[in-house]
């Protein structure tokens, strides 16, 4: 049997990796996070020529092996632990055939590491376009590599590509630059201390601050202590350590490459002339949000709608075909609905990432990184916040996941931690109910007092996220080097394959991942919902056709009674009475008080939640909106739902962290329940503290 | 007096004289921001920061702050 080889990707950010993954294994892949922390690691399988397989891992974009994110770090981890699973046979080292020369230094430092290294010169359709040429035989022997010329565009080279990787053992494993030679009496030194370790990989083990693993443990801390100079000593020998492989680069370039200046066209300065400008630009970036924000909104009702829609029949239809009971009740009122929560939000996730993805494979998102670097950075966030940020208004759980391109650790978790205020489209539904009981129907100098709460909840909801942002910076105690260098990459026509399987990726991730605990959650609720202890709950139906009977109640007014009854007395609601003390003074009762429990599965649940309860029978917001206004304050008297306990609600929805979905998410990409249980706390105490003022100064 | 890449004119050219390495993080100096390559303003923000550069082919943005460390001549 044939050993699997094992292939790791390796390569600058946007010189095609993940399209040369795309273009090796097709649909044989999967995502996953490296353990520990969250960066994605994309693994599949590719068939060589001659029955062997080879097992590729699309590794993050790095400049270089002196790591400065924790997606680099992932990549020299790897690099320099010998018994992990993965580590590679055969490093691919795909560069930019435009940027060859900063491309190629990632690759002397992996050459001299003595892992076999393939070399992928890509983009290879840009050529003509920008006047290179290039001596491939020269460049092979002064690289002492192999190269594959390739377009992953045109599907060019792929082929010869394989081949190249399935004779990987004829590869030349000799350094391009003596490390030594920076500072000859240090590095010998250092040699005659390690006699068994290679002088690059004990280099690098001293300059950088990485885990790595449990191997070889001891004598990697023995390197480490190793730091007979300085920090500006070491960084010295850094700059000049770089210098030489540049000299070494541009050597073998000169004969190597030629580039025809005159032949040389640049679209780049002349789109960037209007897409960065100071007016324009901004400009710009506004109507592109305009045109997103409707996109989502509007293109994923009409999908959302059918979905909301077929399972209520598919639950009504699984309702008729099974015999009555508990296990059929648990399956069109628990799981059912529960599966349509997580299926519904599948066309905003989709259409989100869509333009996402489509924004970052053109370029232009690292224009607006420019654009608003320095308004985000007084927050404490980076120019890379402001996407998530703005995605977070549809919903933060595809917000979350777009925090991945941010490498700054700290930024990246604060930027995590804020999003869940940005109003998303959950609270829509409660807020326009209670802004339509509460707010009274004037006008001023033209525009609706509703209208108007319900932008200052928009803006309330920024202000508050940017505002933790500012206090979260000045707080978290985490070491990250905040430095900002951003590249602009070429602007390029999206690839249409790469754009489909990321919209595909994050959709699959975002149900099986986040979906399992809606779901959870969704059959936890119906338990406690559908049953309760003692008579009140078992006898329900006796005891309520008792107290109507002298009432002419039809038979389905009667049912919604019953309903009624049996929630009052089921756990969820004893639990609602139990708390009612604690929310009273927010001018609450206990129903309300179910409502809110039942939200932190999902806001949007408030509605349908006090709807059971009042027995109304549907959704339908004006009866529900009757209701509610008829409903007595059980402690003060007078309408339960005026403006103070209004307000109260309003602000208690606008900062609590009701969402268990994106509670899983914050999970799932901080690696940890430290956060989500923070934020779970935090913000629901600073919601509570809020209402209760508001309502004790209002009522 | 010396002149940094922070007081350059957008679409100015000039040359790295030398870089404060303590100052500069090593990524930048990894991008080709070294004595002796051109640099050239692309493009500025308001405020004159971040900063869109040319730096020896590799186009970049970086903070106006990082920026003064950088010494050129025109
Ligand atoms: N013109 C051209 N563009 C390419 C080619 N391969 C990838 N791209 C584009 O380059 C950008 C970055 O590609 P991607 O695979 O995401 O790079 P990664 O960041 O290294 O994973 C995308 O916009 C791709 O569409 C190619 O062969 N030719
Ligand atoms: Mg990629």
């Amino acid at each position: 049997m044939s050993k699997q080889i094992n292939v790791a990707l390796i390569g600058n950010p946007n010189t095609g990796k993940t399209s040369v993954f795309n273009a090796l294994t097709g649909l044989n892949q999967k995502v996953g996070n490296y353990p520990g922390i969250t960066v994605e690691k994309k693994e599949g399988v590719c068939k060589l020529p001659r029955g062997v397989k080879a097992h590729i891992i699309d590794l993050p974009g790095t400049y270089s092996l002196n790591a400065s994110s924790l997606d680099e770090n992932v990549v020299i981890e790897l690099l320099l632990n010998k018994n992990d699973k993965d580590f590679p046979d055969l490093a691919v080292v795909v560069s930019d055939v435009e940027n060859l020369k900063r491309n190629l230094l990632l690759y002397t430092q992996i050459k001299d590491l003595e892992i076999p290294t393939i070399l992928v010169i890509n983009m290879a359709d840009r050529m003509a376009y920008k006047g290179i040429s290039l001596d491939l035989e020269y460049l092979e022997t002064h690289l002492k590599t192999k190269i594959a010329l390739v377009s992953t565009r045109k599907n060019q080279g792929i082929d010869k590509l394989k081949n190249l990787i399935s004779n990987y053992k004829d590869l030349s494993i000799s350094h391009c630059i003596d490390l030594s030679e920076i500072d000859p009496a240090y590095f010998k030194n250092l040699q005659s201390a390690f006699p068994n370790q290679l002088i690059y990989k004990l280099w690098l083990v001293i300059t950088q601050d990485v885990n790595f693993g449990k191997t070889d443990r001891n004598e990697i801390d023995a390197v480490a202590n190793f730091k007979t100079k300085s920090k500006n000593d070491l960084k010295r020998l850094q700059q000049k350590e770089t210098i030489k492989r540049y000299q070494f680069i541009n050597d073998v370039l000169k004969k190597g490459q030629t580039i025809d200046v005159a032949n040389a066209k640049d679209l780049r300065m002349r789109l960037d002339r209007v897409i960065t400008h100071k007016i324009w630009g901004y400009a710009i970036f506004f109507i592109i949000l305009l045109t997103i924000f409707q996109a989502i909104y509007d293109w994923s009702s009409v999908p959302m709608d059918f979905i909301d829609t077929t399972f209520a029949a598919f639950s009504e239809w699984t309702k008729n075909q099974l015999p009555n009971g508990a296990f059929t009740n648990l399956l069109t009122e628990g799981i059912i609905p529960g599966l349509g929560g997580i299926v519904i939000f599948i066309p905003q996730i989709a259409f989100l990432f869509l333009f996402i993805s489509v924004l970052e494979e053109s370029g232009y998102m690292s224009r607006v990184v420019f654009l608003m670097d320095r308004l985000m950075r007084r927050f404490g966030l980076s120019g890379k916040s402001i996407v998530p940020l703005i995605s977070g208004t549809a919903c933060a759980i595809p917000a979350i996941m777009a925090t991945r391109n941010i490498e700054n650790w700290k930024e990246r978790l604060i930027t995590i931690l804020v999003t869940p205020f940005i109003t998303c489209s959950a609270r829509l539904p409660v807020y326009l109910i209670i802004i339509s009981l509460v707010i009274p129907e004037g006008r001023f100098i033209g525009l609706s007092y509703q209208a108007l709460t319900l932008m200052f909840l928009y803006l309330l909801g920024f202000g508050t996220a940017v505002l933790s942002a500012y206090i979260l910076n000045k707080v978290l105690k985490i070491k990250s080097k905040t430095f900002f260098v951003v590249e602009m990459p070429n602007y390029k026509l999206p690839l249409l394959k790469n754009v489909a399987l990321t919209v595909l990726e994050k959709t699959k991730s975002f149900v099986f991942g986040a979906g399992k605990i809606i779901l959870a959650i969704s059959i936890i609720l119906w338990f406690l919902a559908s049953f309760g202890p003692g008579e009140n709950f078992n006898n329900a139906e006796e005891i309520t056709k008792k107290a109507y009977s002298t009432e002419n109640l039809t038979s389905e007014e009667l049912q919604q009674k019953i309903a009624s009854h049996k929630l009052e007395h089921s756990f969820i609601g004893i639990i609602g009475q139990a708390i009612e003390p604690a929310i009273s003074p927010l001018g609450y009762d206990w129903k309300i008080g179910i409502a809110i429990i039942s939200s932190f599965a999902a806001r949007e649940v408030f509605v349908g939640t006090l709807a059971t309860i009042y027995s109304v029978g549907n959704d339908d917001e004006d009866t529900i909106k009757n209701r509610m206004a008829g409903e007595v304050n059980p402690i003060l008297g007078g309408p339960l739902f005026n403006f103070a306990s209004g307000i109260s609600l309003l602000l208690f929805y606008a900062f609590a962290m009701q969402c268990m979905s994106t509670l899983a998410v914050v999970k799932r990409e901080t690696n940890t329940w430290k956060w989500p249980v923070l934020q779970l706390i935090i913000m629901s105490v600073f919601a509570y503290i809020v209402a209760l003022i508001a309502f004790q100064l209002l009522k | 007096m010396e002149n940094t890449l922070a007081d350059i004119k957008r679409g100015e050219r000039c040359i790295i004289t030398d870089v404060s390495s303590i100052h500069i993080p090593l990524k930048l100096l990894e991008m080709g921001c070294l004595p002796g390559n051109y640099v050239e303003l692309v493009q500025v923000a308001p405020f004159h920061d971040p900063m869109y550069l040319n730096i020896n082919g590799t186009h970049l943005a970086i903070r106006k702050e990082t920026a003064m460390h950088i010494l050129i001549k025109r």
